[in-house]
């Protein structure tokens, strides 16, 4: 079964601007998927849509097979979110906040009770939950956010940007957390500005662009696509010049650090050899992140050029 | 248990949650929300009733001061349930949290009749502090109880949808000073609080009659002291006719998602 499935979706704004453009998208029920794009190119809309936050101006949208016109109540219990924006009372204290989000979802106090604190522990917020929400900081108010959107144990998960400005070690424990989530059922669409987190958490994806969707494929499936690899090289000693190695793109990151990107054709072995016949030693090397990033670049520079060429 | 009384339980925990909120936020907050109409009225009858009403002598057979009373409770009232209303619903637009809401499965009707709710009581609240303040002044006796609240109710009410619609409009905090202030306020010193219309010329007379708070005075008054300028039937129909009007509007709007959805 289908978690989501969307037949030409679209949205035009009052000022005329089309977010969306007959969008046709599904996730599989149980999917840890990624939505990225660049900024305005309508995956707040199109999440907006989902949550009954945004009205389409037309097109389908079945969630767990229940069409969202026809039975939005049943949609809605299906989904939780976790919004972009802070969006609390900012002078509730904590327990309030989830207690007061279950009885929105008709979840009895008691029960609510027993919920809210399962799901403050789980992510560290029981000790604060007397705290005003103003008192909190963005890390903690981004845990709480996920903790409201659970409390009625929504089949479908959506988060919009769930981990902008919270340190590593809060995001480190937020994607642990999801993992588990998500290994225990949940569906869980994301938005992320940090493609780290998709390549990391995510096993489908897709790219949307001018509110179309530009790709729609599995994450490793897109790596593949990546025809080179970058390495970042640490040497021993300092390069006064750079050698020119066949096959090979290097460049300075200082005196003693190399940038080298390299064809999926040669080989690190390769690539050693090479050094070593130009007498640099080599002390440690990694692989240089956000490979998602430059296949997103890639793909939405190209649509761009396209769109350009044809106006 | 079948859907529907399982959505019926689902809806009533729904209302309560709101209406906790909501009373709990004005009650929070007391000395902002209850204790400025007290005080207010308070002096009202210090100086209309003991200072000056001994001068003005009796109304429509009444001394001044009990004459007084029903219009300065309903002012209340009034002022008070469309006040929660608007500044509740307003506060949780601005900082978008009435999207914990707009994302529940909550209908909408229940989302309304919640914020009502929490207008109606306060409302309440502080009509029943200044009739309290009121029998410290004067010897009132309630002339027809069933009279006098199903008016102090269905105003409450009335005003607590006025709130909302005001609040829905609203785009900024100044918006939601503007219908109190300049319409509000008027419409209820106008609407024959402090005087009856009877004293004012036959064209006056008339152009009050287009006031609808003249109704909801005279019949509150009628309420608590057995005297209206307006008959009794005219007064409840206009106000539940008012109350169906908005109420279907305020659900209306809700429905489109106007200033909540984009």
């Amino acid at each position: 079964m289908f978690a989501v499935e969307v037949q030409r979706l679209s949205k035009v704004y009052k000022g005329g601007f089309q977010a969306l453009r007959g969008v046709d998208l599904s996730v599989e029920e149980g999917d840890f998927f990624a939505l990225l794009g660049p900024n305005g190119a309508g995956k707040s809309t199109f999440i907006g849509i989902l949550a009954s936050l945004v009205n389409k101006t037309s097109g389908r949208v079945r969630v767990f097979g229940q069409d969202l016109d026809r039975d939005p109540e049943t949609v809605k219990s299906c989904i939780g979110l976790v919004p972009q924006e802070f969006n609390f009372n900012l002078f509730l204290p904590v327990f309030e906040v989830v207690l007061n989000q279950a009885g929105y979802y008709g979840i009895p106090r008691r029960e609510a009770r027993v919920r809210a604190e399962r799901y403050l522990r789980q992510l560290d917020l029981w000790d604060r939950r007397d705290t005003e929400m103003r008192r909190l900081s963005g890390g903690l108010k981004r845990r709480l956010m996920i903790a409201r959107a659970l409390v009625h144990q929504p089949r479908l998960l959506i988060l919009d940007e769930p981990t902008a400005g919270v340190d590593i070690e809060i995001r480190r424990s937020m994607w642990s957390f999801l993992r588990g989530l998500n290994r225990e059922g949940t569906t869980i669409i994301l938005t992320t500005h940090y493609l780290e987190e998709a390549e990391s958490l995510c096993r489908n994806i897709a790219i949307i662009n001018r509110g179309e969707i530009a790709e729609r494929t599995s994450v490793a499936a897109l790596l593949r696509k990546l025809h080179t690899e970058t390495f970042v090289l640490n040497l021993k000693g300092r390069v006064s010049e750079l050698p020119e190695l066949g096959g090979f793109v290097l460049q300075y990151l200082d005196d003693c650090t190399l940038e080298v990107e390299m064809n999926r054709d040669h080989t690190i072995n390769g690539l050693f050899d090479a050094l070593s016949r130009n007498g640099i030693e080599v002390i440690s090397l990694r692989n240089k992140q956000n490979r998602l990033e430059r296949l997103f670049l890639d793909m939405v520079d190209h649509r761009a050029a396209d769109v350009g060429g044809q106006a | 248990m079948s859907r529907l009384a399982r959505d019926w339980r689902r809806y009533a925990v729904t209302f309560e949650t709101i209406l906790a909120k909501e009373i709990l936020r004005f009650s929070r907050i007391w000395v902002q929300t209850i204790l400025p109409s007290v005080i207010t009225t308070t002096l009202y009858f210090v100086i209309f009733g003991r200072l000056i009403g001994d001068r003005i002598g009796t109304m429509d057979g009444f001394a001044y001061l009990d004459f007084i009373v029903p219009g300065l409770v309903l002012m209340a009232v009034i002022t008070n349930s469309y006040a929660n209303v608007v500044s509740s619903f307003y506060s949780s637009k601005f900082s978008r949290y009435i999207e914990e809401l707009l994302i529940s499965p909550a209908p909408n009707w229940v989302i309304l009749a919640g914020y009502l709710a929490g207008g109606v009581v306060r409302g309440l609240v502080v009509g029943s502090a200044v009739m309290l303040v009121a029998w410290v002044f004067t010897e009132i006796r309630v002339h027809s109880l069933a009279v006098m609240l199903m008016i102090l109710l269905m105003t409450a009410i009335l005003f607590s949808l006025g709130g909302f619609i005001n609040a829905i409009y609203a785009n900024s905090f100044d918006d939601i000073s503007i219908v109190p202030t300049f319409v509000l306020t008027p419409l209820t010193y106008l609407g024959g609080v402090f005087y009856s219309i009877e004293l004012l010329p036959d064209f006056w007379q008339a152009i009050s009659l287009a006031n609808p708070l003249l109704y909801m005075v005279n019949a509150f008054r009628y309420g608590l002291l057995g005297v209206s300028d307006i008959p009794l039937g005219i007064a409840f129909g206009m106000i539940l006719t008012f109350i169906l009007v908005l109420g279907a509007y305020s659900l209306s709007l809700l429905r489109r998602g106007v200033g909540i959805k984009t």
